[in-house]
């Protein structure tokens, strides 16, 4: 094999065994844990009377159940608090780092990761949570995993797997005004649909990704998983290594120009083969808003609600039938012609210092509209609470009406109180618009902050790039 | 972990396409920290009339008489037929195991997500791959004739339909093997502790930052 992709490389150096029929057994790095996903797996250890195998792999946080409000109250439903309790008493117990609801650290798994320098490029990085393709954005090899393989990576530091195949996204050129990361991601989708990178490893590529910040480049990996691949990646350059450069778990003096001289070779080889290339052009991306309950039902902003008569796959049909029934939305409607009644600015894809910094430009001296019953801005992390705080934006959001709150994951997903009533329409820099993910009933519009802060003023959509 | 050789079984069709983990079991279950107790609230929301809440009475709910999972014809069902991407979304276990807890033991698509795919092989649930249009032609027997049943053969990978059609369907020989006889991954693995440990202190020893 004289060129490798990245993805070739960290599988490569990953892979401890394979069996006859292709099945490795892969080396994990980072194992990140955070309440939901990890008791079942943490209590089978223990029946097994097996002990987690390298404790200094692990970072544990509570993330989908905590308040974003009144935190010093604690945790009022009984069962949430619960599942945050045994998180900390089964990190207490083994003596796994873990970042308390207390903790000015605490925060998104996701955003926290990154933050700390625990997600280093070359890493194979796993957590038992779907959005783990983030941490591809440092040329890493990070996706989601279910409980049992929590479980198996706490006993063994290895999972089974069998290598995926790669696809390269390729986008070339300038992002139009007021055109991010996260409607990058909405256009891939578009394109190839929800199940267009099952069984594919992504890498994302070319100029416009080049240009991008790490919180860009995370919003972008963060979303390979609604494209259906499980990790999605970026190769290093200056703007990886300059972002890592000073966290508290990156290597630091000696250690850390070594530690460099190796991220610099965490690239694509000149002529690599992908199984599958999709090409982007970025200056024909628009601001983008989806109307449906997948994250490929989605168009531009200055586009309409499509007519489902005119599709031509009668599943398609169907589901397009179904959603704008959910939705509560006419065909053919223009995008900025829909009525919004809350506005969430947070979530693992977009709650970053970056993502703030834009919707409060955005916000700046103006106030939600009349109809909005509720913006919430909901930071990615105590330390980026903390940053935005000093730079002023808490201020801009409440000036303009936004209610300022504690990190978590919040209207995400809504396993706190945070959530949609039935009816109600939300703009919101999440990641799904599944039915009821929100809350039951509720309408989800997935969009960027800046498409987000927007809308809060507005009272609608409207066309970020045209203001 | 449960065996998987051989089922017969009435297979229940949900004809639509992304059915996701959030619509398998809702987030509101996820609190719990027990592996079990998840098949009263699989598809919750489109199975009760009423927003669920952990702790209920789900026998005292009011059923939607309009879905599928609720017609008297399917109940009992243990095979689920399914469209493309099924199980998309997010990585929660607690979607395998509110289906097998339901009674599902296998599960036909055209296409599956790939995090809930693997998830299904480590609960003893099946989740075979067959091309669309012999999901489709499966869909329309199956709402033709009541009380249809598939017979699924894991070892000879095969399922054969009431009127003698044969579907063959692929199945990786490391999961077939872990299925067959309810193999637990992590014992499998911690065969090779030693070839871990090799690996271990030589990718340590390259990349000491990485195991600090």
């Amino acid at each position: 094999m004289s060129t490798q992709t990245l993805y070739d490389k960290l599988w490569n150096s990953h892979l401890v065994r394979q069996e006859a029929d292709g099945t490795a057994l892969i080396y994990i790095d980072r194992h990140l844990v955070h309440e939901v996903t990890s008791p079942q797996a943490f209590e089978g250890l223990r029946l097994a009377g097996r002990k987690p195998w390298r404790i200094g792999s692990m970072l544990a946080v509570a993330d989908h159940n905590v308040p974003t409000a009144g935190r010093a109250q604690g945790i009022a439903d009984p069962i949430s608090r619960l599942q945050v309790e045994t998180l900390d008493s089964n990190c207490d117990a083994l003596g796994i780092t873990e970042f308390k609801m207390s903790d000015l650290r605490q925060g998104i798994v996701h955003v926290i990761g990154p933050e700390q320098g625990a997600t280093l490029p070359g890493m194979t990085v796993v957590c038992g949570d779907s959005h783990t393709s983030t941490h591809g954005a440092f040329a890493a090899l990070a996706f989601g995993i279910g409980t049992s393989e929590v479980e198996h990576v706490m006993a063994t530091q290895c999972l089974l797997m069998k290598k995926a195949r790669a696809m390269q996204v390729l986008v070339e050129g300038t992002l139009g005004k007021g055109v991010t990361a996260k409607d990058i991601a909405l256009a891939v989708i578009g394109k190839i649909g929800t199940a267009g990178g099952t069984g594919f490893a992504i890498e994302f590529a070319g100029s416009t990704i080049r240009r991008l910040s790490m919180e860009g480049r995370m919003t972008l990996c963060n979303m390979a998983i609604e494209a259906g691949a499980r990790a999605g990646m970026i190769a290093v350059d200056d703007t990886t290594i300059g972002y890592l450069k000073g966290r508290p778990f990156a290597p630091q003096g000696e250690m850390w120009d070594k530690a460099v001289a190796h991220w610099r070779t965490l690239t694509s080889d000149a002529g690599a083969q992908f199984d599958q290339v999709v090409r982007l052009d970025a200056a024909v991306i628009k601001p983008q808003v989806t109307w449906g309950t997948s994250p490929e039902m989605v168009v531009a902003v200055d586009g309409r609600v499509p007519d489902p008569a005119n599709m031509a796959d009668p599943v398609k049909r169907h589901d397009a039938e179904r959603a704008l029934h959910y939705m509560g939305l006419q065909a053919n409607t223009l995008i900025v012609d829909i009525n919004i009644d809350k506005v969430f600015i947070g979530s693992c894809t977009n709650a970053r210092i970056e993502d703030l910094r834009a919707a409060a430009a955005v916000a700046r001296g103006k106030r939600i509209a009349a109809n909005v019953k509720l913006a919430m801005v909901v930071p990615g992390s105590g330390l980026v609470k903390q940053q935005a705080e000093q730079e002023g934006l808490d201020r801009i959001f409440a000036a303009a009406g936004f209610e300022w709150r504690d990190p978590g994951c919040s209207m995400c997903l809504a396993m706190n109180d945070d959530r949609l009533e039935a009816g109600e329409r939300c703009a919101s820099t999440s990641n799904r618009n599944f039915e009821g993910r929100q809350g039951p009933g509720g309408r989800t519009h997935l969009v960027s902050p800046e498409m987000a802060a927007a809308a809060a003023i507005a009272g609608h959509f409207v066309d970020v790039s045209a203001i | 972990m449960q065996k998987f050789t051989m089922l017969d079984g009435v297979v229940v069709p949900l004809d639509r396409a992304n059915v996701d983990t959030d619509a398998i079991i809702p987030k509101q279950f996820l609190k719990s920290i027990k592996r079990s107790g998840f098949g009263p609230n699989a598809f919750d929301e489109w199975r009760y009339l009423d927003h669920g809440e952990p702790g209920m009475d789900n026998a005292r709910r009011p059923l939607n008489p309009d879905f599928v999972l609720n017609l008297p014809r399917y109940q009992g069902a243990q095979i689920l037929l399914a469209r493309e991407n099924f199980g998309c979304g997010s990585s929660r276990e607690h979607a395998p195991w509110a289906l097998g807890d339901y009674g599902f033991r296998a599960i036909i698509a055209p296409s599956f997500a790939d995090i809930f795919f693997n998830n299904c092989f480590k609960n003893g649930l099946l989740p075979i791959r067959l091309d669309a249009e012999k999901v489709d032609a499966l869909f329309k027997a199956v709402e033709a004739t009541p009380g249809y049943r598939l017979k699924v053969d894991l070892e000879q990978q095969s399922i054969t339909a009431p009127d003698g059609t044969v579907y063959r369907f692929e199945v990786e020989a490391f999961r077939k093997h872990c299925l067959l006889n309810g193999l637990d991954d992590i014992g499998l693995t911690l065969q090779h502790v030693d070839e871990i440990k090799a690996y271990e202190a030589r990718h340590c020893a390259e990349q000491p930052w990485l195991c600090a």
